[in-house]
Protein backbone atom coordinates (compact mmCIF):
# COMPACT_ATOMS: atom_id res chain seq x y z
CA UNK A 1 0.00 0.00 0.00
CA UNK A 2 0.68 3.97 -0.65
CA UNK A 3 0.97 6.28 2.24
CA UNK A 4 1.11 9.40 2.39
CA UNK A 5 3.20 10.96 5.42
CA UNK A 6 2.42 14.98 5.96
CA UNK A 7 5.42 16.79 8.30
CA UNK A 8 3.22 19.35 9.70
CA UNK A 9 5.25 23.21 10.28
CA UNK A 10 6.63 24.50 12.87
CA UNK A 11 7.61 28.14 14.01
CA UNK A 12 11.06 26.65 12.74
CA UNK A 13 9.61 26.46 9.08
CA UNK A 14 6.80 29.08 9.49
CA UNK A 15 10.02 31.18 9.65
CA UNK A 16 11.47 30.47 6.93
CA UNK A 17 14.79 29.19 8.41
CA UNK A 18 16.83 26.52 7.18
CA UNK A 19 17.32 23.08 9.63
CA UNK A 20 20.16 23.28 11.65
CA UNK A 21 23.13 21.80 9.61
CA UNK A 22 23.27 18.53 12.26
CA UNK A 23 19.43 18.10 11.36
CA UNK A 24 19.75 18.06 7.58
CA UNK A 25 22.67 15.81 8.36
CA UNK A 26 20.35 13.52 10.27
CA UNK A 27 17.43 13.85 7.96
CA UNK A 28 19.54 12.82 5.07
CA UNK A 29 20.88 9.45 6.74
CA UNK A 30 17.33 8.94 7.53
CA UNK A 31 15.52 9.77 4.19
CA UNK A 32 18.47 7.65 2.40
CA UNK A 33 17.73 5.00 5.18
CA UNK A 34 14.26 5.13 3.43
CA UNK A 35 15.71 4.66 -0.34
CA UNK A 36 17.88 2.12 0.09
CA UNK A 37 15.31 -0.27 1.98
CA UNK A 38 12.86 0.51 -1.06
CA UNK A 39 10.25 2.15 0.90
CA UNK A 40 10.49 6.10 -0.34
CA UNK A 41 8.44 6.74 -3.56
CA UNK A 42 8.57 10.39 -3.51
CA UNK A 43 9.19 13.36 -1.17
CA UNK A 44 9.08 16.85 -1.46
CA UNK A 45 9.33 20.26 1.05
CA UNK A 46 7.12 22.82 1.11
CA UNK A 47 8.10 26.77 1.48
CA UNK A 48 6.54 28.51 4.52
CA UNK A 49 3.27 29.49 4.09
CA UNK A 50 3.98 33.27 3.81
CA UNK A 51 4.86 32.46 -0.01
CA UNK A 52 1.42 30.85 0.21
CA UNK A 53 -2.05 31.81 -0.66
CA UNK A 54 -5.28 30.53 -0.32
CA UNK A 55 -8.08 30.61 -2.28
CA UNK A 56 -11.95 31.18 -0.47
CA UNK A 57 -15.02 30.40 -2.47
CA UNK A 58 -18.07 32.21 -0.40
CA UNK A 59 -19.43 34.73 -2.14
CA UNK A 60 -20.12 35.16 -5.97
CA UNK A 61 -16.39 35.73 -6.43
CA UNK A 62 -13.36 33.85 -5.20
CA UNK A 63 -11.22 35.64 -2.44
CA UNK A 64 -7.49 35.60 -2.22
CA UNK A 65 -5.88 35.33 0.95
CA UNK A 66 -2.40 36.05 0.54
CA UNK A 67 -0.19 34.45 3.41
CA UNK A 68 1.34 33.64 6.55
CA UNK A 69 -1.37 32.13 7.69
CA UNK A 70 -1.95 31.62 11.39
CA UNK A 71 -2.67 28.55 12.47
CA UNK A 72 1.05 26.64 12.53
CA UNK A 73 0.09 23.67 13.80
CA UNK A 74 -2.37 22.65 10.48
CA UNK A 75 -0.14 23.55 8.08
CA UNK A 76 1.71 21.23 6.14
CA UNK A 77 5.59 22.04 5.71
CA UNK A 78 6.39 18.94 3.72
CA UNK A 79 5.26 15.32 2.71
CA UNK A 80 6.52 12.23 1.65
CA UNK A 81 5.32 8.93 -0.62
CA UNK A 82 5.97 5.55 0.72
CA UNK A 83 5.30 2.13 -0.58
CA UNK A 84 4.96 -0.27 2.75
CA UNK A 85 2.83 -3.40 3.01
CA UNK A 86 0.66 -2.12 5.53
CA UNK A 87 0.31 0.78 8.04
CA UNK A 88 2.31 -1.22 11.02
CA UNK A 89 5.12 -0.98 9.01
CA UNK A 90 4.83 2.92 8.09
CA UNK A 91 4.70 3.48 11.71
CA UNK A 92 7.60 1.93 12.38
CA UNK A 93 9.35 3.57 10.03
CA UNK A 94 8.15 6.33 11.34
CA UNK A 95 9.71 5.49 14.57
CA UNK A 96 13.02 5.29 13.13
CA UNK A 97 12.71 8.69 11.99
CA UNK A 98 14.71 11.87 14.25
CA UNK A 99 12.06 13.20 15.65
CA UNK A 100 12.11 12.10 18.67
CA UNK A 101 11.56 15.11 21.78
CA UNK A 102 10.98 17.44 18.69
CA UNK A 103 6.86 17.78 19.69
CA UNK A 104 6.58 17.66 15.76
CA UNK A 105 3.45 15.85 15.14
CA UNK A 106 3.05 13.67 11.78
CA UNK A 107 0.39 12.57 10.14
CA UNK A 108 -0.09 9.20 7.85
CA UNK A 109 -2.63 8.36 5.48
CA UNK A 110 -3.59 5.70 3.63
CA UNK A 111 -3.45 6.91 -0.37
CA UNK A 112 -6.96 6.60 -2.36
CA UNK A 113 -7.38 5.33 -5.48
CA UNK A 114 -8.92 7.99 -8.16
CA UNK A 115 -9.68 4.53 -9.96
CA UNK A 116 -12.01 3.73 -7.58
CA UNK A 117 -14.27 5.87 -8.68
CA UNK A 118 -16.47 4.66 -11.25
CA UNK A 119 -18.61 8.00 -11.87
CA UNK A 120 -15.63 8.84 -14.52
CA UNK A 121 -17.21 8.54 -17.96
CA UNK A 122 -14.99 7.09 -20.82
CA UNK A 123 -14.55 11.14 -22.08
CA UNK A 124 -13.29 12.30 -18.67
CA UNK A 125 -10.76 8.96 -18.78
CA UNK A 126 -9.70 9.88 -21.95
CA UNK A 127 -9.37 13.31 -20.58
CA UNK A 128 -7.25 12.38 -17.68
CA UNK A 129 -5.08 9.73 -19.28
CA UNK A 130 -4.16 13.44 -21.53
CA UNK A 131 -3.72 15.61 -19.13
CA UNK A 132 -1.17 12.59 -17.26
CA UNK A 133 0.71 12.19 -20.73
CA UNK A 134 1.37 16.08 -20.67
CA UNK A 135 2.58 15.87 -17.05
CA UNK A 136 5.06 12.81 -18.40
CA UNK A 137 6.61 15.03 -21.22
CA UNK A 138 10.16 16.62 -20.24
CA UNK A 139 10.20 20.07 -19.42
CA UNK A 140 7.17 19.61 -17.19
CA UNK A 141 8.90 18.18 -14.57
CA UNK A 142 10.39 20.44 -12.01
CA UNK A 143 14.50 21.29 -12.45
CA UNK B 1 -9.55 -7.28 30.93
CA UNK B 2 -8.55 -10.67 29.93
CA UNK B 3 -9.41 -9.48 25.95
CA UNK B 4 -7.09 -6.07 26.57
CA UNK B 5 -4.55 -7.94 27.93
CA UNK B 6 -4.54 -10.22 25.25
CA UNK B 7 -5.25 -7.77 22.29
CA UNK B 8 -2.14 -5.66 23.93
CA UNK B 9 -0.28 -8.74 23.02
CA UNK B 10 -1.45 -9.35 20.16
CA UNK B 11 -0.34 -5.52 18.97
CA UNK B 12 3.03 -6.08 20.23
CA UNK B 13 3.23 -9.63 18.24
CA UNK B 14 2.24 -7.52 15.13
CA UNK B 15 4.47 -4.68 16.16
CA UNK B 16 7.81 -7.17 16.50
CA UNK B 17 6.46 -8.99 13.22
CA UNK B 18 6.59 -5.52 11.65
CA UNK B 19 10.36 -4.66 13.25
CA UNK B 20 11.41 -8.28 11.69
CA UNK B 21 10.22 -7.80 8.12
CA UNK B 22 12.51 -4.49 8.17
CA UNK B 23 15.47 -5.53 10.15
CA UNK B 24 16.08 -9.13 9.08
CA UNK B 25 17.89 -8.78 5.97
CA UNK B 26 19.81 -6.74 7.50
CA UNK B 27 20.31 -8.83 10.29
CA UNK B 28 20.71 -11.67 9.00
CA UNK B 29 23.55 -10.41 6.27
CA UNK B 30 25.49 -9.27 9.16
CA UNK B 31 25.48 -12.35 10.94
CA UNK B 32 26.65 -14.37 8.40
CA UNK B 33 29.41 -12.36 8.07
CA UNK B 34 30.71 -13.33 10.97
CA UNK B 35 29.91 -16.99 11.01
CA UNK B 36 30.11 -17.32 7.21
CA UNK B 37 27.30 -19.75 6.98
CA UNK B 38 23.84 -18.47 5.53
CA UNK B 39 21.66 -21.06 7.49
CA UNK B 40 23.09 -20.67 10.63
CA UNK B 41 23.14 -16.93 10.43
CA UNK B 42 19.08 -17.22 9.97
CA UNK B 43 18.50 -19.46 12.74
CA UNK B 44 20.71 -17.02 15.32
CA UNK B 45 18.80 -14.55 13.83
CA UNK B 46 15.41 -16.33 14.93
CA UNK B 47 16.97 -16.80 18.32
CA UNK B 48 17.51 -13.12 18.40
CA UNK B 49 14.01 -12.67 17.46
CA UNK B 50 11.82 -14.97 20.04
CA UNK B 51 14.37 -13.36 23.02
CA UNK B 52 12.58 -10.46 21.62
CA UNK B 53 9.07 -11.65 22.09
CA UNK B 54 9.86 -12.81 25.28
CA UNK B 55 11.38 -9.70 26.66
CA UNK B 56 9.60 -6.84 24.17
CA UNK B 57 5.91 -8.77 25.73
CA UNK B 58 7.01 -7.69 29.34
CA UNK B 59 8.63 -4.68 28.89
CA UNK B 60 7.15 -2.62 25.82
CA UNK B 61 9.17 -2.42 22.19
CA UNK B 62 12.19 -0.50 23.14
CA UNK B 63 12.45 2.56 20.74
CA UNK B 64 15.68 1.32 19.03
CA UNK B 65 14.25 -2.03 18.42
CA UNK B 66 16.51 -2.79 15.06
CA UNK B 67 19.82 -1.84 17.02
CA UNK B 68 18.51 -4.04 19.94
CA UNK B 69 17.66 -6.99 17.46
CA UNK B 70 21.05 -6.37 16.15
CA UNK B 71 22.80 -6.57 19.32
CA UNK B 72 20.83 -9.28 20.85
CA UNK B 73 21.51 -11.52 17.31
CA UNK B 74 25.46 -10.63 17.41
CA UNK B 75 26.06 -12.03 21.01
CA UNK B 76 24.57 -14.94 20.08
CA UNK B 77 26.86 -15.35 16.64
CA UNK B 78 29.84 -14.80 19.57
CA UNK B 79 28.78 -17.40 22.02
CA UNK B 80 28.09 -19.99 18.76
CA UNK B 81 31.46 -19.43 17.00
CA UNK B 82 33.54 -19.63 20.99
CA UNK B 83 31.33 -22.94 21.47
CA UNK B 84 32.01 -24.05 18.26
CA UNK B 85 35.99 -23.32 18.33
CA UNK B 86 36.11 -25.92 20.55
CA UNK B 87 34.48 -28.27 18.56
CA UNK B 88 36.24 -28.23 14.90
CA UNK B 89 38.60 -25.94 13.50
CA UNK B 90 37.00 -24.13 10.71
CA UNK B 91 35.56 -22.59 13.57
CA UNK B 92 38.45 -22.33 15.13
CA UNK B 93 39.90 -20.15 12.23
CA UNK B 94 36.96 -18.10 12.25
CA UNK B 95 36.69 -17.43 16.23
CA UNK B 96 40.43 -16.58 15.90
CA UNK B 97 39.66 -14.08 12.90
CA UNK B 98 36.67 -12.71 15.21
CA UNK B 99 39.16 -12.37 18.10
CA UNK B 100 41.41 -10.07 16.19
CA UNK B 101 38.45 -8.24 14.66
CA UNK B 102 37.30 -7.60 18.11
CA UNK B 103 41.09 -6.30 19.10
CA UNK B 104 40.67 -3.78 15.69
CA UNK B 105 37.38 -2.50 16.69
CA UNK B 106 36.32 -2.99 19.98
CA UNK B 107 32.54 -2.66 18.80
CA UNK B 108 31.52 -5.33 16.34
CA UNK B 109 28.27 -4.28 16.59
CA UNK B 110 28.90 -0.77 15.09
CA UNK B 111 31.24 -2.17 12.28
CA UNK B 112 28.74 -4.46 11.26
CA UNK B 113 26.87 -1.45 10.95
CA UNK B 114 28.84 0.27 8.54
CA UNK B 115 28.97 -2.35 6.31
CA UNK B 116 25.83 -3.26 6.02
CA UNK B 117 25.10 -2.35 2.46
CA UNK B 118 28.27 -4.78 1.77
CA UNK B 119 26.72 -7.49 3.49
CA UNK B 120 23.14 -7.20 2.21
CA UNK B 121 24.94 -7.80 -1.63
CA UNK B 122 26.40 -10.56 -0.55
CA UNK B 123 23.62 -11.81 0.61
CA UNK B 124 21.75 -10.91 -2.43
CA UNK B 125 24.66 -12.53 -4.45
CA UNK B 126 24.44 -15.91 -2.30
CA UNK B 127 21.29 -16.47 -2.28
CA UNK B 128 20.95 -16.07 -5.55
CA UNK B 129 23.84 -18.29 -6.33
CA UNK B 130 23.99 -20.60 -9.56
CA UNK B 131 24.98 -23.69 -6.85
CA UNK B 132 21.00 -23.45 -6.56
CA UNK B 133 18.37 -24.57 -8.63
CA UNK B 134 16.45 -21.44 -10.04
CA UNK B 135 12.81 -21.68 -7.87
CA UNK B 136 15.44 -22.88 -4.83
CA UNK B 137 17.27 -19.26 -5.45
CA UNK B 138 13.78 -17.36 -5.57
CA UNK B 139 12.33 -19.08 -2.43
CA UNK B 140 15.44 -18.08 -0.67
CA UNK B 141 15.45 -14.62 -1.83
CA UNK B 142 12.35 -13.99 -0.50
CA UNK B 143 13.09 -15.50 2.53
CA UNK B 144 16.09 -14.23 3.24
CA UNK B 145 16.19 -10.68 1.63
CA UNK B 146 12.13 -9.78 1.37
CA UNK B 147 11.12 -11.39 5.40
CA UNK B 148 8.48 -13.49 3.95
CA UNK B 149 7.62 -16.11 5.88
CA UNK B 150 7.86 -19.86 4.55
CA UNK B 151 3.60 -20.03 4.80
CA UNK B 152 3.76 -16.54 2.57
CA UNK B 153 6.03 -17.83 -0.08
CA UNK B 154 3.91 -21.41 -0.51
CA UNK B 155 0.65 -19.18 -0.75
CA UNK B 156 1.98 -16.53 -3.14
CA UNK B 157 3.59 -19.44 -5.66
CA UNK B 158 0.10 -21.77 -5.10
CA UNK B 159 2.84 -24.11 -3.35
CA UNK B 160 2.47 -26.28 -0.07
CA UNK B 161 4.06 -25.06 2.96
CA UNK B 162 6.10 -28.31 3.86
CA UNK B 163 7.90 -27.92 -0.08
CA UNK B 164 8.82 -24.32 0.12
CA UNK B 165 10.09 -25.23 3.99
CA UNK B 166 12.10 -28.23 2.38
CA UNK B 167 13.26 -26.22 -0.36
CA UNK B 168 14.87 -23.67 1.63
CA UNK B 169 16.46 -26.00 4.38
CA UNK B 170 17.67 -27.99 1.23
CA UNK B 171 18.82 -24.87 0.01
CA UNK B 172 20.92 -23.85 2.42
CA UNK B 173 22.34 -27.00 3.35
CA UNK B 174 23.33 -26.81 -0.14
CA UNK B 175 25.28 -23.21 0.31
CA UNK B 176 27.42 -24.56 3.28
CA UNK B 177 28.56 -27.97 1.15
CA UNK B 178 29.47 -26.18 -1.26
CA UNK B 179 31.31 -23.92 1.11
CA UNK B 180 30.04 -21.03 -1.80
CA UNK B 181 31.73 -17.79 -0.16
CA UNK B 182 30.47 -14.81 1.28
CA UNK B 183 31.29 -12.50 -0.93
CA UNK B 184 30.52 -10.02 -4.19
CA UNK B 185 31.80 -11.84 -7.10
CA UNK B 186 34.68 -9.64 -9.23
CA UNK B 187 34.92 -8.88 -12.93
CA UNK B 188 33.24 -11.41 -15.33
CA UNK B 189 31.81 -13.10 -12.79
CA UNK B 190 30.10 -10.40 -11.47
CA UNK B 191 28.48 -9.60 -14.37
CA UNK B 192 26.82 -12.78 -14.60
CA UNK B 193 26.01 -13.66 -10.94
CA UNK B 194 24.21 -9.63 -11.27
CA UNK B 195 22.17 -11.06 -14.24
CA UNK B 196 21.38 -14.31 -11.68
CA UNK B 197 20.03 -11.90 -9.29
CA UNK B 198 17.98 -9.71 -12.19
CA UNK B 199 16.43 -12.75 -13.45
CA UNK B 200 15.08 -13.89 -10.40
CA UNK B 201 13.61 -10.75 -9.37
CA UNK B 202 12.03 -10.24 -12.46
CA UNK B 203 10.60 -13.97 -12.00
CA UNK B 204 8.92 -13.11 -8.57
CA UNK B 205 7.54 -10.06 -10.22
CA UNK B 206 6.20 -11.83 -13.17
CA UNK B 207 4.58 -14.40 -10.42
CA UNK B 208 3.29 -11.99 -9.19
CA UNK B 209 2.13 -10.38 -12.23
CA UNK B 210 0.50 -13.60 -13.64
CA UNK B 211 -2.01 -13.56 -10.58
CA UNK B 212 -5.83 -13.35 -11.27
CA UNK B 213 -8.20 -11.33 -9.26
CA UNK B 214 -9.45 -14.66 -7.51
CA UNK B 215 -6.25 -15.30 -6.19
CA UNK B 216 -4.90 -15.04 -2.44
CA UNK B 217 -3.73 -11.36 -2.70
CA UNK B 218 0.32 -12.70 -1.17
CA UNK B 219 0.40 -13.67 -5.32
CA UNK B 220 -0.35 -10.04 -6.63
CA UNK B 221 1.85 -8.67 -3.45
CA UNK B 222 4.84 -10.62 -5.20
CA UNK B 223 4.92 -7.71 -7.41
CA UNK B 224 5.60 -5.15 -4.57
CA UNK B 225 7.86 -7.70 -2.88
CA UNK B 226 10.14 -7.65 -6.64
CA UNK B 227 9.64 -4.02 -7.34
CA UNK B 228 11.36 -3.30 -3.11
CA UNK B 229 14.00 -5.33 -4.04
CA UNK B 230 14.58 -3.81 -7.25
CA UNK B 231 14.84 -0.57 -5.33
CA UNK B 232 17.36 -2.15 -2.47
CA UNK B 233 19.15 -3.62 -5.50
CA UNK B 234 19.76 -0.35 -7.09
CA UNK B 235 20.76 1.44 -4.16
CA UNK B 236 23.46 -1.24 -3.65
CA UNK B 237 24.54 -1.37 -7.04
CA UNK B 238 24.02 1.77 -8.70
CA UNK B 239 26.43 2.06 -11.50
CA UNK B 240 24.65 -1.05 -12.97
CA UNK B 241 22.56 0.60 -16.03
CA UNK B 242 21.03 -2.61 -15.70
CA UNK B 243 19.31 -2.99 -12.45
CA UNK B 244 18.09 0.52 -12.97
CA UNK B 245 16.51 -1.10 -16.95
CA UNK B 246 14.91 -3.94 -14.81
CA UNK B 247 13.38 -1.54 -11.99
CA UNK B 248 11.91 0.56 -14.73
CA UNK B 249 10.70 -2.37 -16.36
CA UNK B 250 8.87 -2.96 -13.22
CA UNK B 251 7.46 -0.19 -12.40
CA UNK B 252 6.06 0.32 -15.93
CA UNK B 253 4.22 -2.41 -16.10
CA UNK B 254 2.95 -2.61 -12.74
CA UNK B 255 1.33 0.67 -13.60
CA UNK B 256 -0.81 -0.93 -15.78
CA UNK B 257 -1.93 -3.12 -12.83
CA UNK B 258 -5.85 -1.75 -12.11
CA UNK B 259 -6.36 -1.09 -16.01
CA UNK B 260 -5.82 -4.61 -16.93
CA UNK B 261 -8.43 -6.77 -15.37
CA UNK B 262 -12.35 -6.09 -16.36
CA UNK B 263 -14.72 -5.81 -13.47
CA UNK B 264 -15.13 -10.15 -13.91
CA UNK B 265 -11.76 -10.45 -13.66
CA UNK B 266 -11.19 -10.48 -17.55
CA UNK B 267 -8.35 -10.20 -18.92
CA UNK B 268 -7.81 -6.44 -21.29
CA UNK B 269 -4.88 -6.33 -23.68
CA UNK B 270 -2.99 -3.03 -23.46
CA UNK B 271 -4.51 -1.44 -26.43
CA UNK B 272 -8.03 -1.53 -24.57
CA UNK B 273 -6.66 -0.37 -21.59
CA UNK B 274 -8.30 2.60 -20.03
CA UNK B 275 -5.41 4.37 -19.92
CA UNK B 276 -6.58 6.89 -17.25
CA UNK B 277 -6.48 4.28 -14.74
CA UNK B 278 -2.38 3.71 -15.17
CA UNK B 279 -0.85 4.64 -12.18
CA UNK B 280 1.39 7.67 -12.86
CA UNK B 281 3.48 7.64 -9.83
CA UNK B 282 4.92 4.41 -11.07
CA UNK B 283 4.89 5.61 -14.40
CA UNK B 284 7.19 8.68 -13.65
CA UNK B 285 9.49 6.50 -11.12
CA UNK B 286 9.91 3.68 -14.57
CA UNK B 287 10.71 6.41 -16.80
CA UNK B 288 13.17 8.49 -14.41
CA UNK B 289 15.08 4.86 -13.81
CA UNK B 290 14.90 4.42 -17.56
CA UNK B 291 16.51 7.76 -18.20
CA UNK B 292 19.27 6.70 -15.27
CA UNK B 293 20.13 3.34 -17.18
CA UNK B 294 20.55 5.20 -20.57
CA UNK B 295 23.02 7.56 -18.96
CA UNK B 296 25.03 4.64 -17.45
CA UNK B 297 25.08 2.94 -20.35
CA UNK B 298 25.43 3.57 -23.93
CA UNK B 299 24.74 0.07 -25.02
CA UNK B 300 21.41 -0.77 -23.54
CA UNK B 301 20.50 -4.33 -22.16
CA UNK B 302 17.42 -6.91 -22.47
CA UNK B 303 15.55 -5.11 -18.90
CA UNK B 304 16.53 -1.66 -20.50
CA UNK B 305 15.40 -2.34 -23.79
CA UNK B 306 12.02 -3.66 -22.51
CA UNK B 307 11.64 -1.03 -20.27
CA UNK B 308 12.25 1.23 -22.95
CA UNK B 309 9.25 -0.51 -25.30
CA UNK B 310 6.84 -0.50 -22.23
CA UNK B 311 7.99 3.49 -22.00
CA UNK B 312 6.76 4.37 -25.27
CA UNK B 313 3.28 2.86 -24.14
CA UNK B 314 3.35 4.37 -21.21
CA UNK B 315 3.96 7.89 -22.45
CA UNK B 316 1.31 7.86 -25.27
CA UNK B 317 -2.47 8.60 -23.71
CA UNK B 318 -4.45 6.99 -26.57
CA UNK B 319 -3.49 3.77 -27.83
CA UNK B 320 -4.16 5.01 -31.59
CA UNK B 321 -1.61 7.38 -31.09
CA UNK B 322 1.15 4.59 -30.28
CA UNK B 323 4.66 5.39 -32.08
CA UNK B 324 5.00 1.73 -33.39
CA UNK B 325 7.78 2.39 -36.02
CA UNK B 326 9.89 3.34 -32.56
CA UNK B 327 8.57 0.12 -30.70
CA UNK B 328 9.83 -2.06 -33.89
CA UNK B 329 13.16 -0.38 -34.03
CA UNK B 330 13.40 -1.41 -30.17
CA UNK B 331 12.51 -4.79 -30.97
CA UNK B 332 15.12 -4.83 -33.55
CA UNK B 333 17.83 -3.62 -31.03
CA UNK B 334 16.34 -6.12 -28.29
CA UNK B 335 17.12 -8.71 -31.31
CA UNK B 336 19.96 -8.41 -31.67
CA UNK B 337 21.14 -8.05 -27.80
CA UNK B 338 18.80 -11.12 -26.23
CA UNK B 339 17.32 -13.17 -29.64
CA UNK B 340 14.32 -15.28 -29.08
CA UNK B 341 11.41 -16.68 -30.98
CA UNK B 342 8.92 -14.38 -28.34
CA UNK B 343 10.90 -11.39 -29.18
CA UNK B 344 10.46 -12.16 -32.72
CA UNK B 345 6.58 -12.48 -32.60
CA UNK B 346 6.52 -9.24 -31.17
CA UNK B 347 8.44 -7.40 -33.40
CA UNK B 348 6.31 -9.11 -35.82
CA UNK B 349 3.01 -7.59 -34.20
CA UNK B 350 5.05 -4.15 -33.68
CA UNK B 351 5.99 -4.23 -37.52
CA UNK B 352 2.33 -4.78 -38.06
CA UNK B 353 1.13 -1.96 -36.70
CA UNK B 354 3.67 0.15 -38.12
CA UNK B 355 3.50 -0.54 -41.68
CA UNK B 356 0.39 -2.65 -42.24
CA UNK B 357 -0.54 -6.26 -41.45
CA UNK B 358 0.79 -8.03 -44.70
CA UNK B 359 4.33 -6.70 -43.64
CA UNK B 360 3.14 -8.71 -39.98
CA UNK B 361 1.87 -11.24 -41.98
CA UNK B 362 5.19 -12.04 -43.60
CA UNK B 363 7.01 -12.00 -40.20
CA UNK B 364 4.63 -14.49 -38.43
CA UNK B 365 4.77 -16.46 -41.13
CA UNK B 366 8.50 -16.84 -40.78
CA UNK B 367 8.16 -17.96 -37.60
CA UNK B 368 6.02 -21.15 -38.53
CA UNK B 369 7.73 -24.23 -38.02
CA UNK B 370 9.73 -22.48 -35.14
CA UNK B 371 9.91 -25.23 -32.43
CA UNK B 372 10.31 -23.18 -29.64
CA UNK B 373 6.41 -21.62 -30.70
CA UNK B 374 5.06 -24.78 -31.45
CA UNK B 375 2.80 -24.59 -28.44
CA UNK B 376 2.60 -20.93 -27.98
CA UNK B 377 -1.05 -19.70 -28.26
CA UNK B 378 -0.18 -16.46 -29.22
CA UNK B 379 2.02 -17.27 -32.27
CA UNK B 380 -1.86 -18.22 -34.18
CA UNK B 381 -3.78 -14.98 -32.21
CA UNK B 382 -0.86 -12.97 -33.95
CA UNK B 383 -1.37 -14.67 -37.35
CA UNK B 384 -5.52 -14.39 -36.77
CA UNK B 385 -5.34 -10.66 -35.96
CA UNK B 386 -3.23 -9.96 -38.92
CA UNK B 387 -5.88 -12.11 -41.39
CA UNK B 388 -8.21 -10.61 -40.20
CA UNK B 389 -7.18 -6.98 -40.76
CA UNK B 390 -6.62 -8.44 -44.31
CA UNK B 391 -10.38 -9.23 -44.60
CA UNK B 392 -9.49 -13.17 -44.62
CA UNK B 393 -11.86 -13.88 -41.82
CA UNK B 394 -12.42 -17.81 -42.30
CA UNK B 395 -8.61 -17.75 -42.23
CA UNK B 396 -9.08 -15.43 -38.82
CA UNK B 397 -11.21 -17.81 -37.25
CA UNK B 398 -9.23 -21.10 -37.83
CA UNK B 399 -6.08 -18.98 -36.07
CA UNK B 400 -8.06 -18.19 -33.32
CA UNK B 401 -9.77 -21.17 -32.86
CA UNK B 402 -6.45 -22.80 -32.97
CA UNK B 403 -5.10 -20.31 -30.87
CA UNK B 404 -8.00 -20.84 -27.75
CA UNK B 405 -7.54 -24.99 -27.75
CA UNK B 406 -3.80 -23.66 -26.76
CA UNK B 407 -4.55 -21.27 -24.17
CA UNK B 408 -3.41 -22.48 -20.56
CA UNK B 409 -5.46 -19.74 -19.32
CA UNK B 410 -9.84 -20.33 -19.28
CA UNK B 411 -10.37 -16.49 -19.36
CA UNK B 412 -7.80 -16.13 -22.32
CA UNK B 413 -9.04 -19.29 -23.87
CA UNK B 414 -12.97 -17.33 -23.59
CA UNK B 415 -11.25 -13.96 -25.18
CA UNK B 416 -10.05 -16.03 -28.41
CA UNK B 417 -13.21 -17.90 -29.11
CA UNK B 418 -14.78 -14.76 -28.78
CA UNK B 419 -12.49 -13.24 -31.74
CA UNK B 420 -12.81 -16.44 -33.77
CA UNK B 421 -17.14 -16.33 -33.31
CA UNK B 422 -16.17 -12.74 -34.37
CA UNK B 423 -14.82 -13.70 -37.56
CA UNK B 424 -17.79 -13.46 -39.95
CA UNK B 425 -18.08 -13.55 -43.56
CA UNK B 426 -15.68 -16.00 -46.15
CA UNK B 427 -12.45 -15.09 -47.67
Amino acid sequence: MRVMVFIKASEYSEAGGLPPTEMFEVMGKYNEQLVKAGVMLAADGLTPSSKGKRVKFSGDTPTVIDGPFAETKELIAGYWIWQVRDMDEAVQWLKRGPFGGSGVEIELRPIGDVNDFETFTPELRERRARLLEQMEKPGYKRG
Amino acid sequence: MAVNADSKQHDTERAIETVWRIESARIIAGLTRIVRDVGVAEELAQDALLAAVTQWSKSGIPQNSGAWLMATAKHRAIDYLRHRKLADTKHEILGRELAEREKETPDLAAAMDDDIGDDLLRLVFIACHPVLATEARVALTLRLLGGLTTSEIARAFLAAEPTIAQRIVRAKRTLSEAGVPFEVPRGDDFTARLASVLQVIYLIFNEGYAATSGDDWMRSSLCDEAMRLGRILVGLVPDEAEAHGLLALMEIHASRAKARVGPSGEPILLLDQDRSRWDHLLIHRGLAALAQSEHLSEKRGPYTLQAAIAACHARTAVAAETNWAQIAALYDELLATAPSPVVELNRAVAVGMARGPAAGLQLVDALYGNAALKNYHLLPAVRGDFLQKLGRPSEAREEFARAAAMAQNSRERDLLLDRARACTGTG
